[in-house]
């Protein structure tokens, strides 16, 4: 991680068009090159709002009232176009099949470099790369349309990779997939993380998944921060996220019932993964 | 004891492509019970529910509901029976408001209409529905749709209540707002079939779970029974809820049944407290 932080966010606050209240409050929120950060909040507290203002989806095509700063990799997504800002910030939505437009698999992912006006020798081995990044090597022809769910929401994150985004948003990205699809979406997502060194932004509501991927987690409720910091001191709020309506993994919420009962047992933090859980009940015996 | 739901021998096979979606699956389901159906998708699971409300007839084999077989019945006489809760509201909604939505079905299977406000009203009020009723069901968000495409079954009041995955992309309110439908179904005596990948939440309200697997049934049994079956986890990639995972892992319950809830487990320790079965699944 560099000192500069790749996303700066400043008194951020939105309210669309048509909407009664604010979606985003003032966010203000930094985030490192190179973080993974889990975002959770009930369905409307503004996880999908502040995704879309990392690109400038929001103001540039969904219109509202706005106020605040961003800053994204030195640029501003308000005074630059989307087009431009696609380059950046890679978005990936919940459902795959509603990104999916092209007859092969090949011209999905060059779909964007076209749009950005890549020449075509340069254009072809950047496909061949995204979709070996994501495990569809060799897919190229193959339509989107008979892929697993697993295969096209891969497909769709293959397609924002080939603009070599230094950040991908990820609006829960497994919600239509079954266990298979969603473990290889992580998994994914893990390896640009650790291996390219990419900022990953994911919003999600199984937050065991998230104890086991993120380095950070924010808690975002009716267009604010409540809460963040590291899965251990987030889901350790566990009277806190309640209140919120939010669930913390179940190890979290019985590591804190035992606790609870014996207040001198098992000091230290909370245990949020099941490696966790089973170290913390060992060192207690 | 008599089931609602007798699958005998079936096989489906699609018409274009000729994949073999069933092979002979036979399962009873007997009035009351709460089933949880679970697998990877692709596997059979929706293909199955459809069976069950005639939306798709076997191939060979047979299905009854209620004693009646369902390949001489239409969909719309054994609608009054099953009510199928598609996974994608879009398919399923069609009227211009909430309100409408909510009293169409109870009307369509001739519930006499001087029944009908209450049986709206008893689903806005579950469901906390009352601020969008005159609202037309695409002007809401997702999730709402969803529990409004949920709230126009219930009103029909079907004895088999089917759900295609009912809690996907939902946030944990909703959840437990579907998680509390499921137990009053059960308490009212209506037999509930869920199709789900939340393992929490079928861990909480079901009482019998199968897995399905490339088209065949591979394990059946209480959800503590299945979730400990680790060659069927393991074939079908399933992960049970992580409080269960846990007291798996636990070296010193080796042979201990599986733990469903996190009260359950946490009644282990400490002793003092015995909270067992207090379904941590609803903070």
């Amino acid at each position: 991680m560099t000192d500069e932080p790749i996303i700066s966010i400043t008194k951020l606050e939105f309210t669309y068009t048509h909407g009664t209240r604010p979606a985003l409050a003032g966010v203000s929120l930094q985030i490192g090159r190179g973080e993974y950060v889990g975002i959770v909040g009930l369905n409307g507290a503004g996880k999908t709002t502040l995704g879309l203002c990392l690109n400038g989806i929001i103001p540039h095509m969904l219109m509202g009232q706005g106020s605040g700063a961003v800053r994204i990799d030195g640029r501003d997504p308000w005074t630059t176009p989307v087009r431009e800002m696609a380059r950046t910030v890679g978005m990936v939505f919940d459902n795959p099949e509603f990104q999916m437009s092209q007859v092969t698999a090949g011209e999905e992912v060059a779909l964007g470099l076209e749009n950005v006006g890549l020449p075509y020798e340069e254009m072809v081995p950047r496909v061949a790369e995204a979709l070996e990044l994501v495990g569809l090597a060799g897919f190229d022809e193959r339509s989107p349309m008979a892929l697993s769910g697993g295969q096209q929401q891969r497909l769709a994150i293959a397609s924002t990779l080939a603009m070599r985004p230094s950040i991908l948003f990820m609006d829960e990205p497994t919600s239509n997939l079954d266990p298979i699809g969603k473990e290889e979406v992580f998994e994914i997502a893990r390896r640009l993380n650790r291996e390219a060194g990419m900022t990953i932004i994911v919003a999600e509501h199984e937050v065991e998944v998230l104890a086991e991927y993120a380095d950070r987690i924010i808690v975002l409720d009716e267009g604010r921060i409540a809460l963040q910091g590291t899965p251990s001191e987030v889901f350790g709020e566990v009277e806190t996220m309640a209140r919120l309506g939010l669930r913390v993994p179940q190890v979290a919420e019985f590591a804190h019932a035992v606790r609870g009962q014996s207040a001198a047992a098992r000091r230290g933090p909370l245990p949020v993964t099941l490696a966790e859980a089973v170290a913390w009940v060992g060192d207690g015996q | 004891m008599s089931a609602v739901v007798g699958i005998d021998r079936a096989r489906y096979v699609y018409p274009r492509g000729g994949v073999v979606a069933l092979e002979e699956i036979t399962v009873e389901i007997p009035e009351g019970q709460s089933l949880g159906v679970v697998g990877q998708n692709g596997s059979g699971k929706t293909t199955l529910t459809k069976l069950m409300n005639g939306l798709l007839k076997p191939n060979s084999g047979r299905v009854l509901v209620d004693g009646r077989d369902t390949a001489k019945a239409s969909v719309q006489e054994l609608a009054g029976d099953v009510g199928y809760v598609f996974q994608n509201p879009n398919h399923q909604l069609f009227a211009p408001t909430v309100a409408d939505e909510l009293a169409f079905g109870p009307r369509n299977i001739g519930v006499p209409e001087a029944e009908i406000p209450e049986r709206v009203a008893e689903a806005v009020e579950f469901f906390g529905l009352a601020d969008i009723l005159a609202l037309h069901p695409y002007r809401i968000s997702f999730p709402l749709r969803k529990l409004v495409g949920i709230a126009s079954i219930f009103t029909m009041r079907p004895r088999v209540f089917i759900l295609d995955e009912p809690t996907t992309g939902q946030d944990h309110r909703t959840t437990s707002t579907i998680n509390r439908l499921i137990r009053r179904l059960r308490d009212r005596g209506s037999t509930v079939v869920c199709v789900a990948h939340d393992m929490p939440l079928l861990a909480d309200v079901s009482e019998r779970l199968i897995v399905m697997w490339n088209g065949r049934l591979i394990a059946d049994g209480t959800p503590r029974e299945v979730f400990a079956d680790r060659a069927a986890m393991e074939r079908t990639h399933l992960a049970p809820p992580q409080i269960t995972q846990l007291s798996l892992a636990l070296p010193g319950r080796t042979g201990r049944p599986a733990a469903l809830a996190v009260g359950e487990l946490v009644g282990e320790f400490g002793g003092a407290v015995g909270s067992a079965g207090t379904g941590s699944g609803e903070a």
